[in-house]
């Protein structure tokens, strides 16, 4: 089940909107646009090279459209805050195929502004609208939720040692001065616990930030991206899997079946392990994901995340280390996560961003040294689908 | 006069109007496959788990164990916060998300995961009844 394209394609741009956050001056599809003009810009590449136009939540369609491009390969995968993530996968598979040269990845969010945005629920005669709204679920946190409670009761996981994952990724943000909670300060892991419940294992530090942004990518063959205008970050090995909708279909509550095959698949794909890998950016939508995350994965076996994320070190100038923080030994989420740097729906192509950014050694103050593998996972919806991708910078 | 209710409604499709209909008449009704002997839920129109499209319906017992579970202390409309969404497994095997109907407002200590629930219904407009849980003594 080996995929063999390891190393044939590289992203080559990679940028988000020029500002990310309260944009109630731009629309869905100008955030769409933006963002791939941008990362355009950063590939040295035109409008024009386009040929394969990947996107999500504007359509293909739409965005061809609104962009003014006739691309000859089109992929409009809707799964959530992955997509990103799949479409660097297929986008490597169309540039092998020769279907596409240069692949152009966007997405565009009016997450918190709310311009021309479609609720994400569905009919009322969908699955969803029959056996999920109902009964009252109203917004991701009180669908995200639903695994926790297992998880705590399956493995002894902690409320406490959750909260150590909002801690840990804000020391990121206060490291990166684009981060929307920049100027919010440190948190510890009790001032998690202090935020007003708002869907009870949640917090309101447990959970993401709404913002409107966008973000897009630019991949094209390792041969063609050598003479670009920026080093090419090199895809080692991709994965995607879809296992349900709605998280009550899930088989077993405390595990991501599309996380284990996804991860599977890349790893596979990469000729790597875990421990091959210097950086992760794991999909925070809520502070409980990216332990799921790490299990699944393999970082840590199956219900260890807990112990492992709460076990902390002091630094010499008497602050707190977090085993994913700055200085940690497992860097994660190092832009500040969707839990402090910005979620604005499918959160995953900012992930993706930060992968690039540091493997190109563009991240400034919260630069992880010596990288040279990074590895992006991210959930659709509720752990129903999975995206990875496994990144190198030589 | 009462306040129409403001909850969001099912509307039932041609597989799912059985498992709607018996609601209403505070029936709890899975579809069981004729061919590998195993119920599922939600209803669909072939067995998920070996797909043959020959099905039948039968009454659950409503008896069930609380799988797991969130507390949502935000106001959703037909809901007054905070109330217990949960993931209920049902005697039959199949898990279905749904409410705890509480007699207080809930806690996580009034709460334990795998306590035993049972079936009760909440007919929430004159076509459209749901199937909540109640907390066994």
């Amino acid at each position: 089940m080996t995929g063999k394209l390891g190393r044939t394609a590289a992203i080559v741009g990679a940028a988000e909107t020029n500002r990310i956050g309260k944009l109630p001056e731009m629309s869905r599809l100008a955030l769409h646009a933006q963002a791939a003009r941008n990362a355009l810009a950063d590939a040295g590449l035109a409008m024009g090279d386009v040929d394969g136009l990947f996107c999500t939540p504007a359509g293909p369609n739409e965005l061809s459209e609104y962009l003014g491009i006739v691309p000859r390969y089109v992929d409009g995968t809707g799964v959530g805050g992955c997509s990103y993530m799949i479409f660097v996968r297929h986008a490597v598979a169309a540039i092998a195929a020769g279907y596409c040269d240069v692949a152009l990845i966007v997405h565009g969010e009016s997450g918190r502004s709310w311009i021309d945005m479609e609720s994400a629920a569905g009919p009322p005669s969908g699955p969803n609208g029959q056996f999920e709204a109902p009964f009252g679920t109203s917004g991701a946190a009180t669908t995200y939720s639903l695994p926790v409670m297992r998880h705590f009761h399956q493995y002894g996981t902690t409320k406490r040692q959750m909260s150590h994952v909002p801690a840990a990724t804000r020391e990121w943000a206060v490291l990166n001065p684009r981060a929307l909670m920049h100027s919010a300060g440190r948190i510890t892991p009790e001032d998690v616990e202090a935020s007003p419940v708002i869907c009870y294992p949640f917090n309101r530090l447990d959970c993401c930030l709404v913002a409107d942004g966008g973000g897009a990518l630019v991949v094209t063959s390792m041969e063609r991206a050598r003479d670009l205008r920026k080093k090419p970050v090199p895809i080692l090995g991709t994965g995607e899997a879809t296992a349900h909708r709605m998280v009550a279909m899930m088989r077993d509550l405390t595990t991501s079946e599309s996380t284990v095959l996804s991860g599977q698949q890349a790893f596979a794909e990469a000729g790597l392990v875990p421990a091959d890998i210097d950086h992760l950016m794991l999909y925070d939508a809520f502070s409980f994901t990216p332990m799921m995350f790490l299990e699944d994965l393999g970082f840590v076996p199956k219900g260890e995340s807990g112990p492992f994320l709460a076990e902390t070190r002091m630094a010499d100038n008497g602050s707190l280390i977090y085993k994913t923080g700055p200085g940690g030994e497992l860097p994660m989420n190092t832009n500040g996560g969707g839990l402090s740097y910005c979620h604005s729906g499918r959160y995953g192509m900012f992930a993706m961003i930060e992968a690039v950014q540091q493997l190109r050694g563009e991240a400034g103050k919260r630069q992880v040294a010596n990288l040279r593998t990074s590895l992006v996972h991210g959930p659709g919806r509720q752990f129903a689908a999975a995206g990875t991708v496994i990144l190198s910078n030589d | 006069m009462q306040e129409p209710y403001a909850g969001a409604l099912p509307r039932p499709t041609p597989e799912t109007l059985p498992f709607w209909e018996g609601a209403r008449q505070h029936r709890l009704l899975l579809p069981w496959c004729r061919d590998c002997g195993r119920p599922h839920f939600y209803p669909r129109s072939l067995c998920p788990h070996c797909h043959s499209e020959v099905l039948d319906w039968r009454q659950a017992s409503g008896r069930a164990k609380l799988h797991s579970y969130a507390i949502n202390h935000k106001q959703a409309k037909g809901f007054t916060a905070p109330y217990v969404i949960a993931i209920v497994e049902l005697e039959e095997g199949v898990r279905m998300l749904s409410n705890l109907v509480m007699s207080a407002p809930p806690t996580p200590e009034a709460l334990f995961i795998d306590m035993p629930v049972e079936v009760v219904f909440d007919d929430v407009t004159d076509s459209v009844t749901l199937p909540k849980f109640r907390p066994l003594a």
